[in-house]
């Protein structure tokens, strides 16, 4: 009896330690915490950037862990890394509208070569003012916006080509084409399907063409690959050209449509000079040799008519209000998520083509071809659930397809177009992704949810809450979730690639020797301060843990004093903070060896400290300094302490 | 009824789990492996070469003869930008006072403390002490070894007791 109360006791102990079993969250596979467990100290198997959405954002995220690793500012004035407030960076928002310092974030898309990601570069369209920004991956630093004009919700964008040679760009709202004040019910609005070309070398940006189209609303893009890689496709909605209560009024028919746009066409075309010049200023704004973005203002662009380009653009009937349009790995499957449709719409490449060689069409709408839909299906998945928006591939002959309205993962077989398999997300998944699942390579392993809505899955935090990414394994042939993680802004879409292929690239300084900032210090030795009239250039250095000169003196109300402040170091991560007493911007952030720049304007006499924000090293603290400021026209000298200066001396 | 044979097994089958946690992956014994070679690694006594010339790249003693005049220019400019924010010739600042440096270590050493701060400072005496007087590390400015050793040749001739070129 009292050895038995003795296992008992034991056992009881070993249940309270909780080991997983007994308390698993609900849906997950039993061995997710160790599928999930990267030790500390190791690294993840992935990078994966999500969309930060309505924060402008994109997000940084170590897959398999969920582990967030960075932020990289895009489309949002970024205090902390002084994006968009600092002299260099300011420029990034400029548009044809002026200063546009916010953008809901949407779609990333890696650079490809040959169909797989490279690793060089990240493109991300921002919806609300269109703009494709691309950052580079060796600094993960946005270095170029380029605005898309003639277009109103920028939300099919930038789903890049098989080799990067184009980022594509779609109008969400119709809106007059060009632009122009007219009667909300009875103007006649038009559609932009824009094609922004690539350089091969420096990933630099520039419009190539527009297309005109009819005015629906163009949602979500795909380019194609392998035999379908000359063409992109385009899904509309609101093919009735409502204007108002789209959300019964743009659901009439039963079909609407995918735009078909034929790239070769197009730029034979565009060379054979069937475009024509329109007029809409636009900005491009880029990050130059010596870290200072500028932006050229464009006036002019070329647009084709379609009716002047005959090859150039099929409609590819599909039911009913189409949102996601995917390509599969071979190239040769077009999937639609028809989000008001009972089935998911699968499409031929190969009877796309034939039936263009047969001329099956049914009519054509505004000299567009409509080809005929029992022509070019290849499929239909039956019962896949309510509301399908994307699909991802695991290049095992599997397409996996997010469904919103029930909220769940649905994975269906491409030979005979069954569903073998569903999993709940929680809740309402927007995008998914699995790692090069847009690919003609995917990676595979893992698919992530985005979900919308995340209601009880965390601690309360008031009318707000997170939304989530989900992670599951899809190495088997059942779906298994693993991992729930809280995410930043909505995130949309996502990318992921092996860390293999960027970890080594990643730039751990910027060489001190190579800066060409016009107001970089690369020496203590070389430090002053200039005055030519009320603009005062302060020409700083900060190493651990000094800024030189930390003393000014002969500063006036009235003045804009400029501190160019270069961080001397050469080691990896140590970056420097300037924070400046009633500055109305933000801190700067200086990465060792760069140069920033932040503008301050004195408004009161007094003594003004400054300080490091980031901390440095244990006499952090100390790193700091005092700048005297005096009354308009005072007698007192400029001066300041080391260089050339007098002070203290 | 349990025997007192069967008894002492499950115990240590309940040891095994508490000690295991609930991962009980082969992971934990890498970490520790990791743990224990990071502990040997201070452990281990430097070697009378690395008392005299630090701990880094260079193995050797640096042979120094008369100053060679290009190296020491090159040297000037790598430590006006890379240096000069710390360290002066004739004072105290960040760090130490470097015009005699060159009387007080070795040219080897130099190097490895230009080239190698961070371990210099974890595990060589004489730059552990330093750390504590100062309180700050020595940054690694990511020099190349000829740049460090172009420094060498410029901090040569800072010393009062600078052999002639």
């Amino acid at each position: 009896m009292f050895r038995t109360a003795h296992v008992l006791a034991g056992a009881a102990l070993l249940a309270t330690l909780g080991c997983a079993t007994s308390s698993k969250p609900i849906g997950a596979a039993g061995d997710a915490a160790s599928r999930v467990y990267v030790a500390p100290g190791e690294h993840d198997e992935l990078y994966a950037f999500m969309s930060g959405g309505f924060s402008g954002n994109v997000t940084v995220y170590g897959l398999p862990s969920g582990r967030l690793l960075q932020q990289i500012a895009v489309f949002s004035q970024y205090p902390e890394k002084g994006y968009g407030y600092s002299e260099q960076t300011k420029a990034m928002f400029n548009t044809s509208y002026g200063f546009v310092p916010w953008d809901d974030a949407h779609h990333p898309q890696l650079s490809i070569t040959n169909g797989q990601a490279d690793g060089r570069w990240l493109f991300i369209n921002g919806n609300n003012t269109p703009r494709i920004a691309r950052i580079d991956l060796t600094r993960f630093e946005t270095e170029e916006i380029i605005e898309i004009p003639n277009s109103s919700g920028g939300h099919g964008s930038p789903y890049i080509t098989e080799n990067s040679e184009y980022a594509v760009s779609a109008t969400r709202f119709a809106l007059p084409t060009p632009q122009e004040d007219m009667s909300i019910k009875d103007g006649k609005f038009g559609g932009m399907l824009s094609f922004v070309k690539i350089d091969p070398t420096t990933g630099g940006m520039t419009l190539a063409f527009q297309i005109h189209v009819p005015g629906y609303d163009y949602d979500l893009a795909r380019s194609g690959k392998g035999p379908s890689r000359d063409w992109s496709f385009f899904t509309s909605y609101n093919s009735e050209e409502a204007k108002t209560l789209l959300e019964a009024n743009a659901s009439q028919k039963d079909k609407d449509y995918i735009a078909a746009v034929n790239r070769k066409a197009a730029e034979a075309c565009v060379a054979g000079g069937k475009a024509k010049n329109w007029n809409t200023p636009y900005a491009h704004n880029r990050v130059g040799e010596d870290g200072m973005a500028r932006t050229e203002m464009i006036k002019t662009q070329k647009v084709l008519e379609v009716t002047d380009c005959p090859g150039l653009l099929y409609f590819l009937p599909t039911p009913k209000s189409p949102h996601g349009v995917d390509v599969d790995p071979t190239g040769e499957f077009i999937v639609a998520g028809g989000k008001l449709a009972t089935t998911i719409p699968v499409h031929s490449f190969s009877k796309m083509v034939k039936a263009i060689a047969d001329k099956a069409f049914d009519g054509d709408v505004g000299g567009i071809p409509v080809l005929k839909y029992e022509a070019i299906i290849a499929g239909e998945v039956q019962n896949p659930g309510l509301g399908p928006l994307h699909t991802e591939f695991d290049g095992k002959g599997y397409a996996y397809t997010s469904i919103f309205i029930s909220s769940e993962i649905v994975k269906f077989s491409l030979k005979d177009f069954t569903v073998v398999d569903r999993v709940p997300t929680y809740y309402s998944i927007g995008h998914l992704m699995i790692p090069g699942g847009d690919t003609e390579k995917p990676y595979g392993k893992y698919v992530i949810a985005l979900n919308k809505i995340t209601k009880d899955r965390y601690l309360p935090t008031g009318p707000e809450l997170t939304q989530s990414g989900q992670l599951y394994d899809i190495s088997g042939d059942k779906m298994k979730l693993l991992l729930d993680f809280p995410m930043t802004g909505e995130p949309h879409y996502a990318q992921a690639l092996p860390a293999s292929v960027l970890k080594e690239k990643s730039q751990k300084t910027y060489s001190l020797t190579d800066n060409k900032d016009a107001y970089a210090t690369k020496s203590e030795k070389d430090v002053k301060v200039v005055r030519q009239g009320t603009r005062v250039h302060v020409y700083m250095t900060a190493i651990r843990s000094h800024f030189l000169p930390d003393n000014i003196e002969g500063i006036q109300v009235g003045d804009s004093v400029f501190f160019h402040l270069t961080n001397l170091e050469q080691d990896w991560d140590v970056p420097h903070g300037f924070a400046m007493l009633g500055a109305q911007n933000s801190e700067l952030l200086i990465m060792p060896g760069q140069t920033r720049t932040l503008t301050w304007q004195p408004q009161r006499p007094g003594v003004y400290p400054f300080y490091c924000t980031d901390f440095c090293s244990a006499l952090h603290q100390e790193m700091q300094g005092y700048i005297r400021v005096s009354v308009k026209g005072s007698s007192v000298p400029l001066v300041w302490n080391g260089g050339s200066g007098t002070l203290g001396k | 009824m349990m025997t007192w044979k069967r008894w002492p097994m499950l115990a240590v089958l309940g040891l095994a789990l508490l000690s295991g946690g609930c991962g009980g992956k082969d992971d934990d014994d890498k970490d520790k492996g990791k743990e224990r070679e990071e502990h040997g690694k201070e452990e281990t006594e430097l070697s009378a070469f690395e008392l005299e010339h630090g701990i880094g790249p260079v193995k050797e003693p640096i042979q120094l003869g008369a100053i060679d005049k290009a190296m020491a220019a090159t040297g000037k400019s790598v430590f006006e930008t890379k240096c000069s924010a710390c360290h002066k010739m004739d004072t105290l600042y960040i760090g130490p006072a470097l015009g005699e440096v060159t009387t007080r270590r070795s040219g080897a050493y130099i190097m490895n403390m230009i080239l190698n701060p961070q371990e210099m400072v974890e595990r060589h005496p004489i730059a552990k002490q330093l750390l504590a007087e100062r309180m700050t590390f020595m940054a690694n400015q990511n020099l190349t070894l000829e740049e460090a050793r172009a420094v060498l040749e410029y901090l040569r001739t800072q010393s009062k007791n600078a052999p002639k070129p």
